[in-house]
């Protein structure tokens, strides 16, 4: 009896605790604790609130009304189809993101192709690059706003450059520029957060790879093309689908500087929700709104990971 | 052992997270009913929108200081709120049934809180709001359910000297201009080629300030927001010929370059530096005009473009919540604190119209024939309150709209069409508010 005890190997008890014990369950316990708090939190603020917008978006609940909200089907959905604000807002929104997503992507790219090079003082540019990123969104366009009036920054120094020969305009009063002109400021603001990601993305592509195709003679150029491009797939995904999720969801901008003005040239999908829903006070029509927004984004989503899996296959 | 340490770190953030929730509800829970205090005293919370306003909170204060020590009976408890989270905390607060006793609410407004079943009419306070300017009284279907201790007024304000020189008569409040009137002066403005754009509407502020201070406008001309006598269409009101005789107006304002169709951040800085003629104004601005150009500063009534001149009235006003459980506290500190040495207090601290008169003569200013006793009579005579229907949130929004449309060279007749066409849906899909 003593001898087959004293035959055992010396282990801790812990140790063979753990390797009684069927390993799966402990992880998955353990994970599940883990998860627990996210999931909560997640369920909480997110699957609820998802699930409340659905069902409201079939009534016609008020923000401030006495009488209880009632089911009415589908009106909230053909008075917004009728609505001509939403029509130009969903415009709006869409060229919103077809314009900005390239663009501050490829941008973000450029800026990190320059930062990524090994030269004295690149921290100083990453640290500017990066500064409108962490500063308020509230705080940029109010700035930009008032550097986009007709006696601002921006026409003072066009007509400064071009000695009086261009006037400028009052960039968000006009509705030919306003959406551009909120544009520009977007991605001015942003682009450096996805020049972070791209940078990380370098980051990671192994030097020897560079080095291989050094001795292959390749140039700059071809360096770019034939191996920094390719070892980007991933990083290439993640930017397309964040930047147009957020681009689909303007809205800080359009609510401090151009009030969906003038004559709604500004007006976007969430910016037209959130005024029904709070200022006008129809949750009812507001949710519809979301509902709709949240199939737009899905769908684009859903194509877009369509598009970039297709690829993955073939390679 | 990592697993156990990592199980106990989430126990702790969940236990956390918990406590937090708990600690939350158990905040907002508290606030819900009146507790009653070691001394036997009912508590009453009070609400207010002015913690960015010290001198308005400090002028509060003092009223709810002295009234927990005038008795014994009610203790009130004041909670200041940043003005631009205060309707919401106020709507999440209903929503929720932890509505305080006592809270202020932005004039236009009243009808849709008393509509929502925010706020209790205040029964037996008629005698003492006989006394209050009309347009600091909230009222909704003939029942009272708001008083302020102030309101404030619009004027245009303009140099005397300047318009002495380009021999542009000065009105009075006795005789405005006339429209025709106003357009010359205007005109005669604009060809001295001194400024830009003679006039300033201050057309960058945002939100609320359209209606409030371009309404009238319309009003003046025979149109309205709706129509008043039972608050069920703006059809006709809005978009009839009268009120498309505003917005040309209006646009005509901006294309033949009278006014900018986007003014500068702060209209009233602007008129003081010498960038327009003429601004429309608040009675908030005089005491930094008066002390910047002395004598030579006019407040004058806006023009009558046929039914009078007009301006907007209702500021904040104070009511008492439907679901207090001791509304006879409530009201017994509205009635204390409608004296008319409070009027004085706050309405000195925040440089605005008092309401009564017995108020005015103790504030600096506006007793009778005082430097600011133009206002109180532009309020007395010219003041319209927005239409009082739970409808005006949406009716402001959309008129704003609107009004911004006309601006930016929207056609006018299709922007009213749209507005008149949006505002009668929201009223007919809420039953036009009847109960």
């Amino acid at each position: 009896m003593t001898q087959t005890a004293t035959l055992e190997p010396p282990v801790p008890e812990s140790a063979i605790n753990r390797r009684q014990r069927p390993p799966g369950r402990t992880h998955g316990r353990a994970a599940a604790w883990l998860v627990a708090p996210a999931a909560v939190l997640l369920v909480l603020f997110i699957l609820i609130p998802i699930a409340l917008t659905f069902g409201l978006a079939f009534t016609n609940a008020k923000l401030i009304s006495p009488e209880p909200a009632s089911f009415i089907g589908i009106d909230n959905f053909t008075r917004l189809f009728q609505d001509p604000v939403f029509w130009k807002s969903l415009r709006n929104t869409v060229a919103f993101a077809i314009i900005v997503v390239p663009v501050q992507a490829g941008f973000g790219l450029v800026l990190a192709l320059l930062i990524n090079a090994k030269v004295r003082g690149v921290n100083f540019f990453r640290t500017v690059y990066f500064l409108p990123v962490v500063t308020s969104i509230v705080v940029v366009s109010m700035l930009w706003q008032f550097m986009y009036q007709p006696d601002g920054l921006i026409n003072s120094v066009l007509r400064a450059v071009s000695g009086g020969a261009i006037q400028g305009t009052d960039w968000l009063g006009n509705p030919t520029t306003a959406l551009g002109a909120i544009m520009l400021m977007s991605i001015w603001q942003a682009v450096g957060f996805h020049m972070v990601i791209w940078l990380s993305g370098l980051q990671t592509i192994p030097g020897d790879l560079y080095e291989a195709s050094s001795l292959d003679g390749a140039s700059n150029w071809q360096n770019f093309r034939y191996v920094t491009w390719p070892s980007l797939r991933q990083t290439r995904t993640f930017i397309l689908v964040t930047i147009t999720i957020s681009a689909l969801s303007l809205f800080a901008q359009i609510q401090v500087m151009t009030q969906g003005g003038p004559l709604d040239s500004t007006s976007t999908v969430v910016f037209q929700a959130v005024r029904a829903g709070f200022a006008q006070q129809q949750t009812g029509y507001a949710s519809a709104i979301s509902l709709v927004f949240f199939v737009l984004v899905l769908a684009v989503s859903l194509v877009q990971r369509y598009l970039t899996r297709d690829k993955d296959v073939k390679k | 052992m990592v697993t156990h340490t990592l199980k106990r770190l989430t126990a702790v953030s969940l236990a956390a997270a918990l406590a937090f929730t708990l600690a939350a509800c158990g905040k907002g829970g508290s606030s819900s009913s009146d507790s009653t205090n070691s001394n036997g005293a009912a508590t009453l919370k009070l609400w207010t929108h002015n913690a960015g306003n010290d001198k308005e909170l400090a002028a509060i204060n003092q009223i709810v200081s002295d009234y927990n020590g005038s008795q014994t009976k009610y203790q009130v408890e004041v909670q200041a709120f940043p003005q631009d989270s205060y309707n919401q905390s106020v709507t999440a607060a209903a929503a929720s049934k932890t509505l305080p006793c006592i809270l202020d609410t932005d004039g236009p407004n009243v009808p849709n809180w008393a509509w929502g079943g925010y706020l209790a009419p205040l029964d037996g306070l008629e005698e003492t709001l006989a006394k209050f300017l009309p347009s600091t009284v909230g009222t909704y279907n003939g029942k009272n359910y708001s008083a302020g201790f102030y309101d404030v007024a619009l004027a245009m304000y303009a140099r005397k000297s300047v318009l002495e020189q380009n021999n542009i008569r000065i009105p009075t409040i006795d005789a405005p201009w006339t429209a025709e009137e106003f357009n010359a002066a205007l005109a005669t403005l604009k060809a001295t080629g001194q400024w830009t754009n003679p006039l300033d509407m201050a057309t960058a502020n945002t939100g609320e300030w359209w209606p409030y201070a371009y309404s009238p406008f319309l009003q003046s001309f025979g149109g309205d927001l709706i129509n008043r006598t039972d608050y069920k269409s703006a059809d006709g009101t809005l978009n009839g010929p009268e009120a498309l005789a505003w917005a040309q107006w209006f646009q005509g304002l901006v294309t033949n370059g009278d006014m900018a169709a986007k003014s500068g951040k702060d209209a009233g800085a602007d008129f003081l530096n010498g960038k327009s003629a003429i601004v429309w104004n608040g009675s908030w601005g005089a005491e930094a005009a008066r002390a910047a150009l002395g004598e030579d500063i006019a407040f004058m009534p806006p023009p009558d473009f046929g039914n009078g001149p007009k301006i907007g009235g209702g500021s904040w006003q104070w009511g008492v919540s439907a679901t207090c459980d001791n509304q006879a506290g409530a009201l017994d500190y509205l009635k204390f604190s409608l004296q008319d040495k409070y009027i004085a207090a706050v309405s000195e601290a925040t440089g605005t119209i008092p309401a009564t008169d017995a108020a005015a003569a103790m504030v600096k200013g506006y007793e009778a024939g005082g430097v600011n006793d133009i206002f109180r009579q532009f309020s007395k005579k010219f003041a319209e309150v927005r239409p009082q229907t739970p409808g005006y949130p949406f009716i402001a929004t959309t008129f704003t709209k609107a009004a911004q449309d006309i601006v930016n060279g929207g056609d006018p007749q299709a922007a009213l069409d749209q507005a008149v066409s949006d505002i009668d849906a929201n009223q007919s899909s809420n039953n036009y508010f009847q109960q």
